[in-house]
């Protein structure tokens, strides 16, 4: 495969991906600021929603405040935000459209519609509340038939193990970051752990990254952060957990390996992050501090990815 | 003007028999249904992203090509003369550019004059002794092509460069038989669906003898801006080779590999949508980024073949085009089959008199323009303009030729008032193997929408249509 066609796949993934991690985001933030404020307390959640999202920082250069409408703006429909959910579905596009030959008619057809849709419907943004859950829904929907077009339809070769490294790395990302902007900027030192402050960040957390009803399958209890810690670091069985992250990651960068009958710095890499998640529990992380622990498997995962880029797609 | 060639009709009222069969099933389906067909084709068009780009046009990157439902149809005997006529033009456009860059018969025995040649900005005498594989020029020829009456198809133009076109040709054919089951049942269409193949084989054949095995073909592609984008990544996927644009190939040792994941791999045959001045800029354009450094001299190396050849623009030039019945004839020693436009060459001064003595009448090209832009469409034009064009026309009378208006034969097409005749032409796609030279029985037929317009070029408004060759 062209060197460049694999890089687009691997982009064109973590785009996807993307988008639809800021959606559930939006739609996360917006459950816990429809609480009374007796239930969430004096945080800004929609701070916490910048944080979670890597994108404070820039936001601060066009805005002034972090509220509802500026913050939904901003990550879904500006232009001025890189990483927008506008500019996703965007260089998703431009990305399918150079790699065409790659893609499968099912996945093709599904970000030219939704590029298609982007324009004819939510060029304006959204304007009410409803309409931005469905904008959020649409996001949503648009993902999953993309992972499920390429789950389906693509044939299991490294074009197909490209896209999913990608993926599989911003899902990490994403996951890693969403803790650790939650257990520190948004859970206050004074709280009471296990109050109801707590609960409710603590789910907001879970259903931003669709987990909810897996906890409590899991664990059959009520909210705890070390459980939830425990089921988005540790627990295999969890799709957005980093564990189930890199057991993929390990596994297409083998099948890789195998196909193209090399191994290299890559496959070591990610084994070596795999191997000290298998070998970690909950106790260990937080004697060592989980935002230690996140902050080290952050850069180890962003390793990765250049490690990848200069294996393969240069 | 004379009345146009009609191809449904025959004056008086009865039909062509060709198109009875549609005309009963146009009298069995309501208006509304062909609208709502029409509706449903152009949704089809913008999901599976069918467009080109317009340069120029900050509106919009990405634009449709109207698609009209009504197909045009030909006789399977209408077909086969067609087909004769292509091959047989094709077959002496190839031997002319033999001929051309290396032993100059045809200059010699004063058929077509040396300036023409040698003075041309397309002619590159980098090819000049050069050795092409197999020695085939033109792969890909789409001959433009346009009915006056029932006996007689005129070539417009010669399209020996860069082509494009066929993948509307193999998207219009399977859009209709997605919408209209029912219309093909009650017709035998030759089908086109084989092109894909034909040409990968015919890319295959003329690999370079250094190939080994099975050679390695790959389409060169501008990139996603080039207004034919959608159509080279459509031809890469439906042959099943990569797609690849400059960046992706380096040349090593005068051979030419792309980039993978796995390292480099060797490339024999490149199918380039690049044009001749963007391929190499060691030896074109030094400021291009979309070609190779070192392809050319891979080329000369004869480790690589490239389609179609380079300098092959000096076949279809608009000065060229009138010689091409005296070209067929000095090749073959056969009539043409296929008539030319008559034509007037400016550069002649007794031409230039009759053509600046009858500017309202006639259309005038530049020799080298394409698109339909720089035209004077004489009898559509303004005095204003047609006097501006007669300045230019004194200032650079070799840049011109001049055509009478062709009565452009008319289909009938969906139009905002119901069914209406508007004019089309044809462009078949002929291949050009080692071997052989073959043609899928039909073409990208182009429609003008607007009532009476002759213009069917898609940068200008143009729309298209399936081609129906009826396997009788």
């Amino acid at each position: 495969m062209l060197s460049r066609t694999a890089e687009n796949l691997y982009w064109l993934a973590r785009y996807v991906e993307r988008a639809e991690y800021l959606a559930r985001t939006i739609d996360a933030t917006l459950r816990v600021t429809a609480l009374p404020a007796a239930y969430v307390g004096k945080t800004n959640e929609w701070d916490s929603a910048l944080l979670t999202a890597g994108v404070a920082a820039s936001f601060y250069q066009t805005y002034e405040e972090a509220n509802e409408h500026n913050v939904v703006d901003y990550l879904s429909f500006s232009v001025n935000n890189p990483s927008s959910i506008r500019n996703c579905i965007e260089a998703a596009r431009l990305n399918s459209r150079s790699v065409r030959t790659a893609l499968t008619s099912e996945m093709w057809d599904t970000i030219n519609s939704a590029w298609i849709e982007l324009q004819e419907v939510w060029s304006k943004g959204t304007s009410t509340r409803e309409d931005l859950a469905k904008f959020l829904r649409f996001v949503q929907e648009t993902s999953l038939r993309f992972d499920g077009s390429a789950y389906r339809t693509m044939l299991r070769n490294d074009a197909y193990w490209f896209s999913r490294l990608r993926l599989h790395l911003e899902r990490a990302d994403n996951t890693a970051r969403i803790l650790d902007v939650k257990y520190h900027v948004l859970l206050p030192e004074e709280e009471h752990v296990g109050g109801p402050l707590d609960f409710y960040q603590w789910s907001s957390i879970l259903r931003s990254v669709s987990a909810l009803t897996a906890y409590h399958w899991v664990y059959r209890e009520t909210l705890k952060p070390w459980l939830v810690a425990d089921l988005l670091i540790l627990n295999g069985t969890l799709p957005r957990s980093l564990a189930s992250c890199y057991d993929n990651l390990v596994r297409n960068l083998d099948q890789i390996g195998v196909a193209y009958g090399r191994q290299g710095p890559a496959q070591r890499h990610a084994r070596g992050i795999r191997n000290r998640l298998e070998h970690s529990n909950m106790n260990d992380i937080f004697q060592h501090g989980v935002h230690e622990f996140i902050q080290e498997f952050i850069a180890d995962n962003s390793r990765l990815g250049e490690i990848i880029t200069k294996q393969y797609l240069i | 003007m004379a009345v146009a060639f009609d191809e449904m009709n025959i004056p008086g009222g009865d039909l062509r028999p060709a198109y009875q069969e549609l005309a009963r099933w146009l009298k069995e389906t309501p208006p509304e249904a062909l609208e709502y067909r029409r509706q449903e084709a152009e949704l089809l068009f913008r999901r599976i992203g069918i467009t080109f780009a317009v340069y120029g046009d900050s509106e919009s990157t990405e634009r449709l090509i109207p698609f009209d439902v009504i197909p045009r149809i030909m006789s399977g005997k209408e077909w086969a003369l067609l087909e004769k006529g292509l091959k047989q033009r094709v077959r002496a456009l190839n031997m002319f550019l033999r001929d051309i860059y290396h032993g100059r018969d045809i200059l010699r025995a004063e058929v077509v004059p040396d300036d023409l040649i040698f003075q041309n900005p397309v002619f590159r005498p980098e090819m000049n002794g050069q050795q092409v594989p197999h020695d085939v020029y033109v792969h890909i020829a789409g001959i433009d092509i346009v009915r006056v009456d029932a006996e007689d198809f005129i070539v417009l133009e010669d399209n020996a460069r860069t082509p494009s076109g066929v993948s509307y040709m193999l998207e219009n054919r399977e859009i209709m038989m997605r919408l209209f089951p029912d219309l093909f049942a009650r017709h035998r269409v030759a089908p086109v669906e084989r092109y894909p193949d034909e040409l990968l084989s015919a890319l295959r054949s003329v690999a370079p003898h250094s190939a080994s095995g099975e050679p390695t073909v790959a389409l060169l592609t501008p990139g996603v801006y080039n207004s034919a984008y959608y159509e080279h990544s459509f031809l890469a996927d439906k042959l099943g080779i990569e797609l690849v644009e400059g960046r992706d190939l380096v040349v090593k040792n005068n051979e030419v590999f792309m980039r993978t994941t796995e390292g480099l791999k060797r490339v024999d045959v490149i199918y380039r949508r690049v044009d001749d001045d963007f391929l190499d800029p060691l030896t074109f354009r030094p400021d291009s980024v979309l070609g190779v450094p070192g392809l050319m001299s891979a080329y000369a190396a004869g480790n690589i073949t490239l389609a179609n050849a380079v300098g092959t623009g000096i076949a279809d030039d608009k000065a060229i085009y009138s010689y091409m019945p005296d070209i067929v004839k000095f090749y073959l020693g056969e009539e043409p089959i296929l008539k030319n436009v008559p034509t007037w060459r400016c550069r002649e001064p007794k031409d230039l008199a009759y053509v600046l003595d009858n500017l309202s009448e006639l259309v005038v090209k530049e020799v080298h323009g394409s698109g339909g832009y720089g035209m004077l469409i004489g009898p559509a034009a303004t005095k204003a303009t047609i006097e501006a064009f007669r300045e230019k026309l004194k200032r650079e009378p070799e840049g011109f030729i001049a055509q009478p208006t062709l009565a452009l034969s008319t289909c009938p097409t969906c139009t905002a008032s119901g069914l209406a005749p508007r004019h089309v032409d044809l462009r078949p796609f002929v291949l050009t193997g080692s071997k052989s030279t073959t043609i899928v029985p039909g073409g990208l037929t182009r429609v003008a929408l607007k009532e009476g317009s002759l213009v069917v070029n898609s940068s200008q408004g143009g729309g298209t249509k399936d081609t129906w060759i009826l396997d009788e």
